[in-house]
């Protein structure tokens, strides 16, 4: 039983990277369409990791830069493992919407470790932006992840996927705006623009990634896929049902529920580049208000028109 | 190395699909010594499109395998272009531009550019002209994909072989500077 318990768990946590890998790739040849470019092909993300994995040098900045790496991977990896997949969920327990947003920090926390150790000035600039945006998008999304506990009475991720089978979340009046604000917030998680601030190429020299290279970053970008998948998931599985369509438990409706899954994400994501490629980027103040503002009074508006739903 | 010398895959093979993936997908270092810059962003926007090649710009050298010497090179902007070659990690190549970096160009009798880059650092492929337009800059990429797809592009083994040599004549260049600055 662990055994296979363990074998599906790498199965999931590899198929979930090797979507963010592809992702990365479609995601650079949507930019290039939005460009009136012809763009690279859409494998083009493997081809970069092979790259990097196998350049001949590279360069540690000491131990702690070496298990940073490590440390991200592992956070995103159970963040993986707690979102369930088309509606399959691999481990979850009651309470687990917590978890996962203190899951959500580990990543960040060791990618600024690493940055950290590397040395870099614009290392550190990048790191000091990057903690300044998860304090301004987790209060909104916060606010919207509360007013759907409210709503079904639970704070478990796999309970509010199933109770979403009837109607998923998004077609309840308040929780298109909650899916407004959440959608903003997740724009700031996948660090595309105009929140793009942490790893400004122009500005900071890309930020905390300015002293990876060789097998260190094909490591970071491997880490970078599966935070593509870990956040769109998350927002699948919070509004849009999960992307389950068939409850029969036969093998026809596993696939299909995978199917609308990739979808639901790929939708998700090919938004979020929509949006990236149509803005400029905020300044990191203007970022926080942004989020503090204005984000956060919709999803209080929405929490609270939730809660006279419920009561009355 | 351990892994891959004969127990798994024999070294060959794993170099070759090192090579693959490297051609296929080369980022430059964002770093212009002189003209050629401005015959960048035609090469990257949607008239050429080097993205198409899986090429594009990088912010920082740890990042890098290709260094793009486009125009000139000052003796003070050899010191960083230096730096920034030693930063980059191997497999990396070095294109340059125009005619300066070959023999001086039009500043061949000038008192602070260098005339001969390979001198100084192992140039892989160079592009003619003063300034090359955009469709020779997309031919010399060509050029270094195919080179690197024979496993000809061995610039950087060079730069490590003949590492004192180099360094030598980097340091001529560099000290010639230092006395003509405490000349004057
Ligand atoms: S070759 Fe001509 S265009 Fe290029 S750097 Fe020299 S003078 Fe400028």
């Amino acid at each position: 039983m662990v055994v296979e318990k363990i074998a599906v768990i790498a199965l999931y946590t590899t198929i979930a990277m090797f979507v963010g890998i592809l992702f990365m790739g479609v995601g650079r040849k949507i930019v290039a369409r939005v460009h009136n470019r012809v763009g690279p092909p859409v494998y083009q993300g493997f081809i970069d990791i092979a790259k990097l994995l196998t350049k001949k040098t590279n360069i540690s900045h000491g131990w702690i830069y070496d298990l940073a790496l490590l440390f991200s991977m592992t956070g995103i990896m159970l963040t993986i493992l707690f979102l369930p997949i088309g509606g399959v969920k691999l481990l979850s327990m009651e309470g687990d919407a917590f978890l996962v947003l203190y899951l959500l920090a580990i990543p960040a926390l060791g990618f600024a470790l690493g940055a950290g150790a590397s040395g870099n000035p614009n290392a550190a600039i990048g790191v000091m932006r990057a903690l300044v945006m998860m304090l301004s998008y987790e209060l909104p999304f916060v606010i919207t992840l509360i007013a759907l506990m409210i709503y079904y009475d639970t704070s478990s991720i796999a309970q509010i996927v199933e109770m979403q089978h009837a109607k998923w979340a998004i077609m309840i009046p308040p929780f298109v705006l909650a899916a407004a604000v959440a959608d903003m917030a997740l724009q700031g998680m996948l660090m595309e623009a105009p929140f793009d601030i942490p790893t400004a190429p122009h500005e900071i020299a890309s930020g905390p990634m300015a002293e990876f290279g060789g097998k260190h970053l094909g490591a970071l970008m491997i880490y970078k896929a599966g935070t593509i998948v870990a956040y769109t998931t998350l927002f699948v599985d919070l509004f849009l049902g999960g992307g389950v369509v068939m409850h029969d438990g036969s093998v026809l409706a596993y696939l299909a529920n995978f199917a609308v899954w990739f979808i639901l994400i790929f939708l998700v994501f090919t938004l979020s580049l929509l949006i990236n490629t149509s803005f400029p980027r905020f300044r990191i103040e203007q970022a926080f208000k942004f989020y503090w503002k204005y984000e956060a009074l919709l999803a209080f508006i929405s929490l609270i028109w939730v809660y006279l739903m419920v009561i009355s | 190395m351990g892994l891959f010398d004969g127990d798994i895959m024999k070294y060959e093979d794993w170099n070759k699909i090192s090579r693959i993936a490297s051609r296929k997908s080369l980022w430059m270092v964002h770093f212009c010594t002189g003209c050629g810059a401005i015959e960048l962003p035609p090469v990257m926007t949607s008239r050429y499109d080097m993205e198409r090649f899986g090429m594009g710009p990088m912010a920082t050298p740890r990042q890098a395998d290709v260094l793009l010497i486009t125009g000139y090179l000052t003796v003070k902007t050899l010191k960083r272009v230096v730096n920034v070659y030693e930063q980059m990690q191997s497999p990396k190549y070095v294109i340059s531009f125009g005619s300066c970096p070959i023999n001086g160009g039009m500043y061949w009798d000038s008192y602070n550019t260098v005339k001969r880059l390979d001198r100084y650092l192992p140039v892989d492929v160079y592009v003619g002209g003063c300034m090359p337009r955009p469709e020779g800059v997309m031919n010399a990429f060509l050029e270094l994909m195919k080179l690197i797809d024979e496993g000809k592009a061995r610039g950087w083994e060079k730069y490590q072989k003949y590492y004192e040599q180099y360094k030598r004549n980097q340091k001529m260049a560099f000290n010639f500077e230092r006395e003509k600055d405490e000349g004057a």
